[in-house]
């Protein structure tokens, strides 16, 4: 049985965050009724003309420095030519000979391996409408609408090189970028909405051979899960296609999710021909140092970097440290809550954000993001626990009782208020352990003989006398004194 | 009233001599009676006008004056203007009603200018006599056999023969210098990037550029002044501070008003190329330059030559993308029957564009397609850059560079309408102007058999104040721009 | 190949004409086929005949003719020129500057060819 190597290289249209369309005034909000966000000059009426939206450049500076690329100081928009009734223009405004960000990569995770995939280069472009099969009415037998309101919208196209070698480095990529771009705030990452959306070039060679195989490029893939299954099934059918004796050609195919398999596409039949040129209305985009020095200061500490931190201040383990730093929002509460807890609780912090934090979350389907309970709250928790006024169980209580009161006490205001203190009173509890073992000469007599779960008993009744708010641990030290 | 210059009659106006209605009535009257038989006309509108020469009249009883206020004024048909048909000349946009104004038409109507039609020309502004229109032909009013020149032929048509004080017009290779050379007009091509391009449909995009067609230099000024500003809908429009383009020209009059201009004489300009009778025309312009004051030096444009084969690339690439919006799905034409998407496609574009656009569609198709981009398109743009580095090294010897405008005077209607190569050989002289994006006028210089002949003067960048000075000098001494064609009183 | 001419007569366009196509013998020149004006005709989307295919031929080839002259510059080292300005290009603030685009839409789509419930229709897209 011949040995087969996978190669895959993967594009990605990201879609920015701006306010209006990279090269009109309209609106980018997703959801209106369809072409109430396309103006004059995203349905291409004769005579109108593209102009530059700022806001989109200043995301690919902010990308292009995140990956460690050059951001080029000259870049020119280009004019891919073709037909499709959702492109208004008849040419898709791109960049493609002098793209705004070259080079820069990513590291990313398999289990246990690093990685790092080496970027190809990213583009700004504009994306096309959309055109609806479904759903029209009567007198529209036959026919397919055209909805301009996503044409026009910001995208950063990311190219990698074919450095990855496997479905799951494929889908490790994907979410390692889906993370630093909503990390560094230029995509909401919203999959559904088409907001993150990966093309998948998908060959495979004999492994030994240096020389590429025939591609097949899988487009649209919007879910890791989808991604996951469409590299495999394309991997195996290639394997079998070539091993059958037949040949790869290039393709573009679409992933169906119903099936799980992939299909050709059968339109584009002569989308090899793109007439790319510069485009005559858009001068070179000029990006000088002090714009890009201005956004390197605006940039977030980078995921690496912040993890690196996680280690070094917090005393967390690599595992903690890549958890917690899955996305800005969620490193950023963590942070949070250590400061409010104190540096020496880290750990605490994050056992808290990662275990009980995010079995909640997970339990009502939120975000960090929409935490029902604060960071600050979160902290001052546990910084209780830390000092000793409550105990791990009564702090699971308080915790609770913080989700769902909403943001407005704090853990000290719930604990003074129920009474949840913890018993630590050498003075209180010795009466207590005394007048337990006055009541229970058995218990003693057994845990005399040898019996150390005669012991635990003695604790337990202890802490139910005191509804569990006796410090567990000064109850145990007085016991061994008062039987030692 | 019709010869007056467009200050006079904006004096005439201000001072209530005649009102916006009247003139404009004067004019709606002269089309209805003359345009039948020149064709210089698409949409004329005597209410729309009308209502505007009425607001225009209470801006002038209110004493809110401008330049323009009140006069009438044609706009070529490749201007969108809000709710007026805008045909570019297609059958392709022959139903297409403009939602929105061109910066052109805008800036006309904040000067309060009355709309007074829009005007015939090649169909997307592809062609030198006006010939591919939809809407069939223009005549010459100089001889009614003869085409005008194009693309503006509609506007050099109207002005020549009096159907409008003046007019707007675009040029892309000689589209405005042209038609004002076959019917002895003045017509400028400011340097690109003067006047907006926004709402003006695309022809070529890095050589379109929109400027005056009128009677004289000075109304050319007036009508840049208007024309010209800074627009941010045009990634291409120049952000300059303000000038007055008719500055130079209030100067007074003096014996050598040109005294210290030099004047380049390409020798490329006065080769074979042109005719001998033209070029009679254009010596004696010379002389009456010299007379002015101008010394004349020799200079050279070595790459000129090759400026058509480097338009027919860039031109046609450029337009051959521009003209992709034009699918019948949006707006325009849809063909009647198909079987599926690429057949509708196909279909429309099929029968909504003429034989020239689609010629030059396909030759710009071809030009950018796999494997011959860099043979042709980058050459030609690498030839560009020569061609505009002549024009930079010749601006070091000299002020303004002059020669024909055209190598002939207007042709017959038909003539060269079966021949492409020998349409395109119209514009050698005005070309390469459009690749290096400089600004020219072209104005009459006298007759050959009763057909006016035009001189064309060549600016450096952002000359056009000077380049319209030396035209007005000229204008001052000589009177074929007030010549004016028989039998169109 | 030589230059396709539609005339005849003696006139100065001769003479021009020939200066500028005198260097074609110098190099190869290439000449379009039958089956390649089809291809682009069908990659600019217009639909043609085989009659009109081969008036187009001659045509473009003339046109060709022309073009070809450039071919014979050494144009080595040149950097093309894509605008007639040698400038940056000017950014727009990222601010919507749109309001009111139910009124914005009717007024498109009252010229479209065929639009239903604020969508354009066209035959269906097959992918």
């Amino acid at each position: 049985m011949k040995q087969w190597e996978v190669v895959i290289g993967i594009e990605t249209h990201v879609q920015l965050s701006t306010r209006a369309k990279i090269f009109s005034g309209s609106s980018t909000a997703f959801g209106a009724a369809p072409n109430l966000q396309a103006n004059a000059v995203d349905v291409a009426l004769p005579g109108v003309l593209p102009v530059l939206n700022k806001g989109a450049v200043a995301c690919a500076i902010r990308f292009g420095l995140a990956v460690g690329g050059e951001v080029a100081p000259r870049s020119v928009f280009a004019r891919k030519n073709y037909f499709y009734p959702d492109l208004p223009k008849g040419y898709q405004i791109s960049q493609y000979e002098l793209p705004v960000v070259r080079g820069g990569s990513l590291p990313i995770q398999v289990g246990e391996n690093e990685k790092t995939i080496s970027l190809t280069r990213a583009h700004l472009e504009e994306d096309a409408g959309k055109s609806l099969h479904e759903g029209l009415g009567a007198a529209a037998q036959g026919r397919s609408g055209i909805d301009l309101n996503r044409a026009g919208t910001p995208l950063l196209e990311i190219v990698t090189e074919p450095d990855m070698r496997s479905a799951a480095e494929a889908v490790a990529y994907a979410r390692a970028l889906h993370a630093l771009v909503r990390w560094i705030g230029i995509c909401d990452g919203n999959m559904q909405e088409g907001s993150f959306r990966c093309d998948a070039n998908v060959s495979v060679r004999p492994a030994g051979e240096s020389r590429l195989g025939t591609r097949r490029e899988i487009k649209n893939l919007n879910s890791f899960r989808f991604m996951q299954q469409a590299i495999d099934y394309e991997v195996r059918w290639q394997i079998a296609t070539i091993e059958d004796g037949g040949c790869i050609e290039q393709a573009t195919v679409l992933f169906d999710p119903a099936s799980g398999e992939t299909r050709a596409m059968r339109s584009k039949e002569d989308a090899h021909d793109y007439r790319y040129f510069p485009d005559p209305d858009l001068l070179p985009l000029v990006i000088d140092r002090q714009w890009i020095e201005q956004v390197r200061a605006d940039l977030p500490e980078l995921p690496a970097a912040r993890r690196e931190r996680l280690m070094t201040d917090g005393g967390l383990s690599a595992y903690d440290a890549r958890v917690l730093t899955a996305s800005l929002d969620l490193a950023n509460y963590y942070e949070a809550t250590v400061a409010a807890a104190g540096t020496e609780n880290a750990k605490a912090c994050a056992n808290w954000v990662m275990v009980d934090l995010a079995a909640r979350l997970n339990r009502e389907d939120r975000e960090i993001g929409e935490s029902p309970i604060s960071a600050t709250q979160l902290g001052g928790l546990i910084a209780r626990i830390a000092d000793g006024t409550i105990s791990t169980n009564m702090a699971r209580k308080v915790f609770d009782e913080l989700c769902s009161g909403g943001h407005g006490a704090s853990a000290d205001e719930i604990i003074a208020r129920q009474g949840l203190q913890q018993i630590s009173d050498s003075g209180a509890l010795t009466a207590l352990v005394d007048e337990l073992l006055a009541a229970n000469p058995g218990m003693v007599a057994e845990f005399r003989s040898g019996k150390e779960k005669a012991f635990n008993a003695l604790v337990g009744q202890v802490m139910k006398a005191t509804r569990g708010q006796a410090n567990p641990q000064r109850v145990s030290e007085l016991l061994r004194q008062k039987l030692g | 009233m019709i010869e007056l210059s467009l200050t006079d009659i904006a004096q005439a106006l201000a001072s209530r001599r005649i009102s916006s209605v009247e003139l404009t009535r004067i004019y709606l009257d002269r089309i209805a009676r003359l345009d039948p038989q020149l064709n210089a006309f698409i949409t004329v509108e005597p209410e729309r006008s009308l209502a505007q020469a009425r607001a225009a009249d209470d801006r002038l009883a209110r004493g809110e004056t401008q330049a323009l206020t009140g006069i009438p004024i044609a706009h070529k048909d490749i201007f969108c203007a809000r709710d007026w048909l805008t045909t570019c000349g297609s059958k392709m946009l022959s139903n297409f009603v403009s939602p929105y104004d061109a910066a052109v038409i805008s800036r006309f109507e904040q000067a309060g200018a009355v709309l007074l039609g829009k005007t015939n020309m090649d169909e997307f502004a592809m062609g030198s006599s006006t010939e591919t229109s939809c809407h069939g032909p223009t005549a010459n009013p100089w001889a009614l056999d003869r085409v005008p020149g194009g693309s503006s032929g509609g506007s050099a048509a109207a002005v020549a023969a009096r159907l409008a004080p003046a007019a707007t017009g675009t040029d892309t290779g000689g589209s405005i210098r042209q038609p004002a050379a076959l019917c002895n007009l003045s017509g400028m091509k400011p340097t690109y990037g003067v006047v907006s391009r926004y709402g003006m449909i695309a022809f070529a995009s890095s050589l379109d550029q929109a400027g005056p067609l009128a009677r004289s230099a000075a109304d050319c000024a007036v009508l840049l002044n208007c024309m010209a500003g800074f627009d941010e809908r045009d990634s291409t429009s120049l952000d300059r501070p303000r000038e007055d383009f008719a500055r130079e020209l209030t100067a007074a009059a003096a014996s050598r008003p040109l005294a210290g201009v030099r004047i380049g004489l390409p020798q490329q300009f006065f080769g074979e190329g042109c005719s001998p009778d033209v070029m009679q025309l254009v010596e004696a312009a010379i002389a009456e330059y010299r007379q002015l004051g101008a010394d004349t030096v020799p200079v050279s444009l070595p790459s000129m030559d090759l400026s058509v084969a480097a338009y027919y690339v860039i031109a046609p690439a450029e337009a051959s993308s521009n003209l992709a919006r034009f699918d019948g799905v949006r707006y325009g034409y849809r063909a009647p029957a198909y079987t599926d998407l690429t057949d509708m496609y196909c279909k429309s574009r099929a029968q909504g564009f003429g034989a020239e656009v689609k010629r030059r569609i396909l030759v710009g198709t071809y030009v950018l397609s796999h494997g011959y981009y860099d043979a042709y398109y980058l050459q030609a743009q690498r030839i560009r850059r020569l061609i505009a580095n002549d024009f930079a090294e010749a601006f070091r010897q000299c002020d303004v560079i002059l020669g024909p405008t055209s190598p002939s005077t207007a042709f017959r209607l038909g003539e060269r309408a079966a021949d492409p190569v020998q349409m395109y050989l119209s514009d050698i002289y005005t070309i390469a102007v459009n690749l290096a994006g400089l600004p020219a006028i072209s104005i009459p210089c006298g007759f050959a058999d009763g057909l006016p002949a035009g001189l064309q003067l060549i600016g450096n960048y952002f000359t056009e104040a000077r380049l319209l000075n030396v035209a007005h000098r000229y204008q001052q001494v000589t009177d074929w721009h007030r010549q004016r064609p028989a039998g169109h009183a | 190949m030589a230059p396709v001419r539609g005339c005849g007569g003696k006139n100065f366009y001769d003479t021009l004409y020939g200066s500028l196509v005198y260097h074609l013998s110098d190099f190869v020149t290439m000449s379009l086929t039958l089956e390649q004006v089809h291809r682009i005709a069908h990659l600019a989307r217009i639909e043609i005949d085989e009659i009109e295919a081969r008036r187009t031929l001659d045509q473009l080839n003339g046109i060709f003719g022309l073009i070809e002259t450039m071919q014979a510059v050494d144009t080595q080292g040149i950097e093309p020129m894509a605008h007639a300005q040698e400038l940056a290009q000017r950014l727009r603030p990222d601010c919507v500057t749109e309001d009111d685009q139910r009124a914005w839409r009717a007024a498109f789509q009252a010229i479209a060819p065929e639009a239903e419930a604020g969508l354009y229709l066209v035959p269906k897209v097959i992918e």
